[in-house]
């Protein structure tokens, strides 16, 4: 007998809100009935052929089938980009605020086991980077944290929230996940969108990769999207983070989470993003197993297609050839100038990086890479 | 000479150019190829004082046109409107509430709200809305100085799919129709023009045209025919059916 009884990782922890929901049972039971071997070339060819795809269409998107199809693929996900966000691509950066984290995620630079510099800013050290990040030109800004509620509560995050709103237009978060309420909070804060990724949608697999945290609570991270649209939040990002587990049904089941919350909230702004596992401190040997670039196009065009009115972003997880790449084509969305250690824009770091980054240019060059592209760099699309 | 006149200001072209989707170092030359007069702005997108701010590439003389995209409900769009007004950007005013992310369909019963309010302000509304008769007489009602329904969705390129109600607005309300989103060919603006649509708005069509300069020209061509045309008048052959050959009503006595 096991002498550690591990939580039950479908069970609500005490004060973790429930809503009343179905998405997560109808993403679960379609996901598990995907069963992407089963389709063909033909399925995809007659995909495209479609003005608006139905779910059959987009399990063939995602298929091994459509691998071998992806440039017919990328020209009508390139015809729809263009459509919704013509030359435009937004133009934002990260800042880590903290990293402390109480969580142990397997494939991540901030879990609590992991031995790394910790670190939080104070308000005054979030204020002047977020000073020295506008002075790049930037006018929207993404606060993340790791999960501690003892060292980054809610109230640290809400003023981190304030002075970021007096230097930007947009402002989105990156952290734990919250209760409805706290989110309304942090609206009121000046916060508009909410950013959480499942990883992995595949409920066992999920329990493998976080044997311990808040963060091992499956559904409530899951229905986290949706509770920060009832705060009030305008816009909402999903994303799997692929390499983890099967990444065909993850970014399958990412697009049908988005799908269903869209449906259910039309006046929400839903987003991508396409995390690929990456190396981090300690762990030189963290990679995207079978998601190599070709894979993370086909799941990009995918995610374009399925729902051609979502933003994507592509992250300085990818290569800077990449990103110019698929920026017009799939993407429109990019970070620049990007840090993932705890502040480091202004002053040195105070905490190590969540990952190693594949993109390390500035804003300055980023954008000139977005005019190269003959594209239209976007610093602010919201007030 | 022909002229659309709206909010005490008078156009001879009837080319409204939407700026949303372009690059901006080639926003003067579409105006200029196009003959544009009145220019769209999203005022989410002005950067004021700081970079890629779209103010800076409109040429002088042209009508700006701010929108409040973004707007979710009537308040907001009010909020933004004000704020146009106080960045200099004049009195005109597109009024776009927009409540659905998916196909960016406008909210009409919160686009007359903001109209009614915006209008008594003294704002030139000009309010894009889905072509429905009965909400395009409550704008009329709430002082808008123009109607701008939709011909499809926004960036779909589908042209005129709500063609008949159109033609609605156009034959009961007397207020400049302006045939907004969704015109992808310079064919389908000359449909719209003919059809007596007094203006046609176009973004994503001429953005992501391979040449946006030269389809902006071919834009001002068509939009110049099809105005002609309906200036001349179709043929009853065209209107009606066919005339049949001998009098119908002959056999009265």
């Amino acid at each position: 007998m096991s002498t550690t009884q591990k939580s039950d990782h479908m069970k609500y922890l005490a004060d973790m809100e429930i809503i009343d929901s179905d998405i997560m049972n109808a993403v679960l039971s379609q996901t598990a009935d995907y069963d992407y071997t089963a389709y063909q070339k033909s399925d995809v060819l007659n995909a495209l052929k479609k003005d608006v795809i139905d779910f059959y269409d987009y399990r063939a998107l995602l298929s091994p089938a459509a691998e071998e199809l992806l440039e017919d693929i990328a020209k009508r996900a390139r015809q729809e980009t263009r459509k919704r966000f013509g030359n435009s691509v937004s133009m934002f950066t990260p800042l880590y605020i903290s990293n402390y984290c109480v969580n142990q995620c397997l494939y991540c630079g901030f879990n609590c086991k992991n031995k790394i510099t910790r670190g939080k800013l104070s308000y005054d050290e979030t204020e002047s980077e977020l000073k020295a990040i506008a002075e790049t030109g930037l006018k929207e800004i993404l606060l993340l944290t790791g999960e501690s509620k003892k060292l980054s509560d809610v109230k640290y995050i809400g003023e981190a929230v304030r002075l970021a709103a007096k230097y930007f237009s947009t402002v989105g978060i990156e952290i734990y996940p919250l209760n409805s309420g706290e989110y309304a909070y942090l609206h009121s804060c000046g916060a508009d969108f909410v950013s959480v990724y499942q990883e992995t949608y595949d409920t066992d697999a999920y329990e493998l990769y976080h044997p311990g945290g808040p963060k091992r609570v499956y559904p409530y991270r899951f229905n986290a999207q949706e509770r920060a649209v009832i705060g009030g939040m305008r816009g909402v990002s999903f994303g799997a983070l692929l390499g983890l587990h099967d990444f065909r049904k993850d970014a399958y089941a990412a697009g049908l989470h988005a799908y269903y919350l869209q449906q259910k909230y039309p006046h929400a702004e839903i987003s991508f993003s396409v995390p690929r596992l990456r190396a981090y401190k300690n762990n030189a040997e963290n990679n995207p197993r079978d998601v190599r670039e070709k894979q993370l196009l086909q799941v990009l065009f995918a995610y374009r297609i399925f729902m051609p009115s979502a933003s994507i972003t592509i992250s300085t997880r990818e290569r800077a050839g990449f990103r110019d790449n698929v920026i017009g084509l799939a993407a429109n969305k990019i970070s620049a100038g990007v840090r993932v250690g705890v502040g480091g824009h202004e002053s040195e770091k105070k905490g190590d990086e969540q990952f190693e980054i594949a993109d390390g240019r500035s804003v300055a060059e980023v954008h000139e890479a977005i005019l190269n592209k003959g594209l239209q760099p976007v610093y602010t699309d919201y007030l | 000479m022909d002229l659309l006149n709206i909010g005490g200001k008078s156009f001879s072209s009837r080319f409204i150019l939407g700026s949303g989707k372009f690059s901006l170092e080639i926003t003067k030359a579409v105006i200029e190829q196009g003959g544009a007069q009145i220019a769209t702005l999203a005022l989410r997108r002005a950067n004021a004082g700081g970079k890629e701010n779209i103010l800076d590439y409109i040429p002088k003389g042209i009508t700006l046109l701010p929108n409040t995209s973004g707007a979710r409900n009537a308040l907001e769009a009010v909020r933004i409107a004000r704020l146009a007004r106080e960045l200099g950007c004049g009195d005109f005013v597109k009024i776009e509430v927009i409540n659905d992310s998916k196909y960016l369909f406008p909210d009409n019963a919160e686009t007359i709200k903001a109209t009614e309010i915006l209008a008594k302000e003294g704002f030139v509304v000009m309010p894009y809305m889905f072509p429905d008769l009965i909400d395009a007489r409550r704008l009329r009602d709430a002082g808008a100085a123009s109607i701008m329904p939709l011909g499809a969705p926004i960036g779909s390129n589908k042209g005129l799919l709500t063609r008949d109600f159109i033609k609605i607005l156009i034959d009961e309300i007397a207020l400049p129709i302006i045939v907004d989103a969704g015109i992808g060919k310079p064919s389908q603006a000359c449909e719209a023009m003919e059809l007596g649509a007094a203006a046609v708005m176009a973004n994503t069509a001429i953005a992501t045209a391979k040449d946006a300069r030269l389809m902006a020209a071919a834009f001002k061509s068509a939009i110049e025919a099809g105005r002609t045309a309906y200036l001349a008048g179709f043929g009853r052959v065209l209107e009606q059916s066919a005339e049949a050959s001998s009098p119908l009503t002959g056999f009265l006595e």
